[in-house]
């Protein structure tokens, strides 16, 4: 671990010898919002934007990603035999991340690397990928990242975590992945490594301070899935949903996906996209019994999955990092921060 | 608008008093600003959580389909266009529903409203046509008229066109020199930039379905996006497939969309959809002089046939 | 594994048609790479996805047995798009098979134990890998008694025919083969539906007898209550569930019933386990 200090004066040169060995991501303006996005040609990060409409994940979990693939054609040798698609995992680093959405990448990592399977495509784009988090002076009133276990100035899944003092970046350079990227940028320059570390507790306090926005997940653990999963609140909590898919495809944790074929001439490509929870087709077996038919049980599921099932199965805290999204994006404003705090509080009548 | 919820609530306490309707559908306040979310009150004693004001840009026709008692609902004028629509096809019964009707002045534009802003907005308030917007950053007060959705601007038909009761004195309807300004710029562009319209309309789309699932057009059991045998669509990325989408549900609104906005009220990626169905509305108007949910005896063009149709093909 | 989401690729060896109606058939499969069939090593109780390129793929219950060797068998019902394709192709065609995937049925824990078998339709896949399991001459000492109940609408919808009344004949397993009706006047076996069958021929429980379950979700529904009847506890009843599945290695995200996986956790979980948790299935 070390400090460096950035002069912002020398920042665009720096993140442009960078691109010798990596390929960029960061925030980029649009005409509909900030969005993660390639940093093409010479396009740096929007480091002054207040959030990306969508997460940081699709750089590790593009909405739609080639598998595998293989001919049709039966006059060809190995027809019908896949074959994994080629994909492009040079180094590549996310400038600009969120602290909440580095933190989300190592929850989702507990889903694709397992002590079972690893997913190759995950796996593979996540050890090619330098996360540059920025830390967040002023969070945003929907910013509820304290209660779920990040922060404006969380570290966990950055390899290097910047702090905004105006003139320079402070950077604290906390893995091996960092320290490549820094010497890539070419910047070197020092910074005391106790003084450092206090003015970012400082700057962490100070913004910590100002997240007005909470829930209160404390008391989870200590009730049963059944308990919550009969409790009746959820038709109450669903009314509004119109299931469509925006929280899911909003959030940073949300890994779910489906898995199709497309075939074009005769070269048909297994692929995967992302799906959701929300949709009644996600469960529905080939007979048309649907375990999930309802849109009550989709809408438990969702919050269940994220505040329950999660919490047991992997015993490392929720599986929502506040970043507040949903919240913001979602049609009815169904909102998570509510729903957390019915279910925290929920005692079981007998 | 500000005084019509305590009429609106004085009516729905009454029907749920007296036992007439099972359920009062209408609009609570949001847990952020200018949000506002549906709700279904039951109990006299949650009266108060019913509100009503420039935010509740959703339609509530969506959400009256499948209950088994009478119900009452909250409809403003394109709510009860969507309201005809469903009982012409069938989606719920007249006699079932009892019909608040809301003389509308037009909901606003949050993605304009936020735009004005470098942060997120902290604060939301309304008075009359004076709306008072707060950040961290700064404060704004704004004319209602200047921030109105699109649609609203162009709307023909804010007051209810059924109703059992009103909510507050009808307002005056506007007429308009030019009711399609939208889509008339879009056919007077060349068909490269037309096309690069349309692609740069869609770019964004994540296919999270919003902008259908708020429609009250779309309750087709099965959406052919989703239908699996035969599969017509695929369900990536893929801009044909996209495009496909947004073109198909626009067709399929084809005489019945009432240019609501809830499609593009609910899309998280600020897509203006309606860029498709307002062409579909303008060319329904033009060919048949229809609009759609006016007439609770009349099925849209599309789905009669009638001798006069202007087409040749059909006679 | 090191891409779980690559199929070994198979030829298809044997098609055979599994009951009169003709919705089941049988598929044999050979690996074409012959160190492939190593990897695919499975206990019975598993399953696999049949992957058509092209087309999609569909997770199926294992029918072979770890004791047979060279070849893998899946029974299969036509049910969607790719099960239908599936029907459709023919002897010598490529295509692939990803696995084995899921937990199997305990046979550590059975070693010793009094099995019983309850089956209905063609929810017999895994179970006939079971039984041809247990009753090879290298594991048949390891059981104790085998009792196996297994119904069908009538004596053409039974799977594995032959098998059964092989099985039949023999004295070191006890065949309760049923079904719901037919007007073969030689029907030598029971009439009745499964729970029925259950409460009157299968064992009471003791400490030493497990029952395992697989069928149809209404058949599952009224046996519980005879086998409750009969003395078994929750633990010693172990069924296999089905859901949807896409990957089948536990990421996808659909399948799972709480905070279980139907296609990692299971597909195989004792009634104890399923009363902790949402019946999502």
């Amino acid at each position: 671990m070390r400090f460096i200090t950035i002069d912002k004066k020398n920042w665009a040169k720096g993140i442009g010898k960078s691109r010798e060995t990596y390929r960029l991501f960061g925030p980029v303006k649009d005409k509909n919002g900030c969005l993660i996005k390639p940093l093409e040609n010479d396009t740096l990060p929007d480091m002054t934007y207040p959030d990306t409409v969508m997460s940081a994940k699709s750089v590790l979990f593009p909405q739609t990603e080639k598998m595998l693939f293989t001919s049709l054609d039966e006059s060809q040798k190995d027809h019908h035999i896949m074959k994994r698609t080629a994909t492009d995992y040079t180094p590549r680093a996310v400038v600009g991340i969120r602290p909440y959405d580095a933190k989300a990448m190592e929850l989702v990592k507990l889903n694709f690397d397992t002590v079972d399977y690893r997913d190759p495509y995950w796996c593979d784009a996540y050890d090619a990928t330098t996360f540059i988090g920025l830390g967040i002076n002023t969070p945003g009133p929907f910013d509820f990242s304290t209660s779920a276990g990040s922060g404006p100035f969380g570290e966990d899944g950055l390899d290097v975590l910047l702090a905004d003092l105006d003139d320079t970046y402070l950077a604290k350079v906390l893995t091996d992945k960092g320290d490549a990227f820094i010497d890539a940028c070419g910047f070197y320059t020092t910074a005391d490594e106790t003084e450092s570390q206090m003015l970012l507790d400082i700057l962490r306090k100070q913004a910590e301070k100002n997240i007005v926005s909470h829930m209160d997940t404390t008391r989870l653990k200590e009730k049963t899935i059944l308990e919550l999963y009969e409790a009746p609140f959820w038709e109450d909590i669903s009314f509004s949903c119109i299931n469509c898919g925006t929280c899911t495809f909003v959030c940073p944790t949300c890994w779910c996906f489906d898995i199709q074929d497309e075939t074009k001439q005769n070269i048909s490509d297994r692929i995967r996209n992302w799906d959701t929870c929300m949709s009644p087709l996600f469960t529905m077996h080939s007979t048309g019994h649907n375990p999930r038919g309802t849109k009550t049980q989709r809408v438990r599921q969702r919050f269940m999955h994220k505040l329950k099932y999660f919490l047991d199965k992997y015993d490392q805290g929720i599986m929502c990092v506040g970043c507040g999204r949903c919240v913001k994006s979602c049609p009815v404003n169904i909102d998570i921060r509510e729903v957390c705090n019915i279910m925290n509080s929920y005692e079981k009548q007998d | 608008m500000n005084t019509c919820i305590n009429k609106i609530r004085e009516l729905s306490f009454e029907l749920l008093d007296k036992g007439e309707v099972e359920k009062v559908i209408g609009f609570a306040n949001g847990t952020i600003p200018m949000a506002t979310s549906p709700i279904a009150i039951t109990s006299t004693k949650d009266i108060e959580t019913l509100v009503f004001n420039s935010t509740c840009g959703l339609n509530l026709a969506n959400y009256i389909r499948q209950h088994k008692g009478k119900i009452a609902v909250i409809a403003k004028g394109c709510d009860t266009r969507n309201i005809v629509t469903h009982i012409v096809e069938n989606q719920v019964q007249r006699d079932q529903l009892y019909i608040i009707g809301v003389p509308c002045n037009g909901m606003i534009d949050k993605t304009k409203i936020a735009s004005l802003f470098e942060d997120d907005i902290i604060e939301f308030s309304e008075d009359g046509n004076a709306l008072t917007v707060k950040s961290a950053l700064k404060e704004e007060t704004l004319n209602k008229t200047d921030y109105l959705r699109q649609n609203c601007r162009l709307c023909l038909h804010k007051n209810p066109v059924i109703y059992d009761a009103l909510a507050a004195d009808l307002v005056e309807e506007q007429t308009l020199e030019s009711p399609y300004p939208d889509v008339k710029k879009i056919e007077a562009m060349t068909p490269d930039t037309k096309w690069q319209h349309f692609q740069d309309l869609t770019k964004n789309c994540i296919r999270c379905y919003a902008c259908r699932n708020a429609c009250p057009l779309c309750y087709c059991p099965t959406c052919f996006v989703d239908e699996s045998g035969p599969q017509w669509v695929g369900k990536g990325q893929n801009t044909t497939d996209v495009n496909t989408f947004h073109f198909l549900r626009a067709f399929h609104c084809a005489g019945r969309c009432t240019d609501c906005g809830a499609c593009v009220e609910a899309c998280p990626m600020d897509i203006n959809v309606r860029d498709f169905t307002r062409k579909l509305n303008k060319d329904v108007f033009d060919l048949f002089g229809w609009e759609a949910g006016l007439d609770i005896t009349k099925r849209p063009p599309l789905d009669a046939y009638s001798p006069d149709d202007p087409d040749d093909f059909i006679k | 594994m090191e891409n779980p989401y690559m199929p070994y690729p198979v030829r298809i060896d044997d098609i055979e048609i599994a009951t009169e109606d003709k919705s089941l058939k049988t598929f044999k499969f050979i690996f074409l790479n012959k160190e492939d069939e190593k990897n695919f090593s499975y206990q019975a109780g598993q399953f696999a996805e049949l992957s058509i390129p092209g087309v999609g793929e569909i997770p199926i219950g294992i029918a072979s047995s770890p004791v047979e060797k060279g070849f893998v068998k899946f029974t299969v019902f036509r049910a969607g798009v790719v099960t239908s394709h599936l029907h459709n192709m023919k002897k010598g065609d490529i295509m692939g098979i990803r696995g084995p995937l899921g937990n199997w049925y305990p046979w550590d824990k059975l070693e010793n134990k009094n099995v019983v078998i309850i089956g209905g339709g063609f929810a017999f896949t895994t179970l006939r890998s079971s039984i041809i399991y247990m009753l090879d001459p290298a594991n048949r000492g390891k059981f104790k008694n085998i009792d196996v109940v297994y119904g069908a609408r009538s004596p053409g919808m039974l799977l594995y025919r032959e098998e059964l009344f092989e099985w039949e004949k023999r004295d070191d397993i006890n065949m309760h083969i049923t079904v719901d009706g037919t007007d073969d006047p030689n029907w030598g076996y029971h009439t009745g539906f499964v729970p029925q069958i259950v409460e009157q021929n299968a064992p009471k429980a003791d400490e030493e007898t497990y029952a395992i379950i697989c069928g149809p979700p209404i058949m599952i529904k009224f046996t519980q209550p005879s086998l409750t009847a009969l003395g078994y506890k929750e633990h010693q009843i172990i069924m296999s569930l089905e859901n949807r599945m896409k990957c089948g290695i536990g990421m996808c995200g659909r399948c799972n019933i709480g905070k279980e996986l139907v296609c990692k956790d299971g597909p195989v979980f004792t009634l104890e386990e399923l009363n902790q948790t949402p019946k999502e299935y």
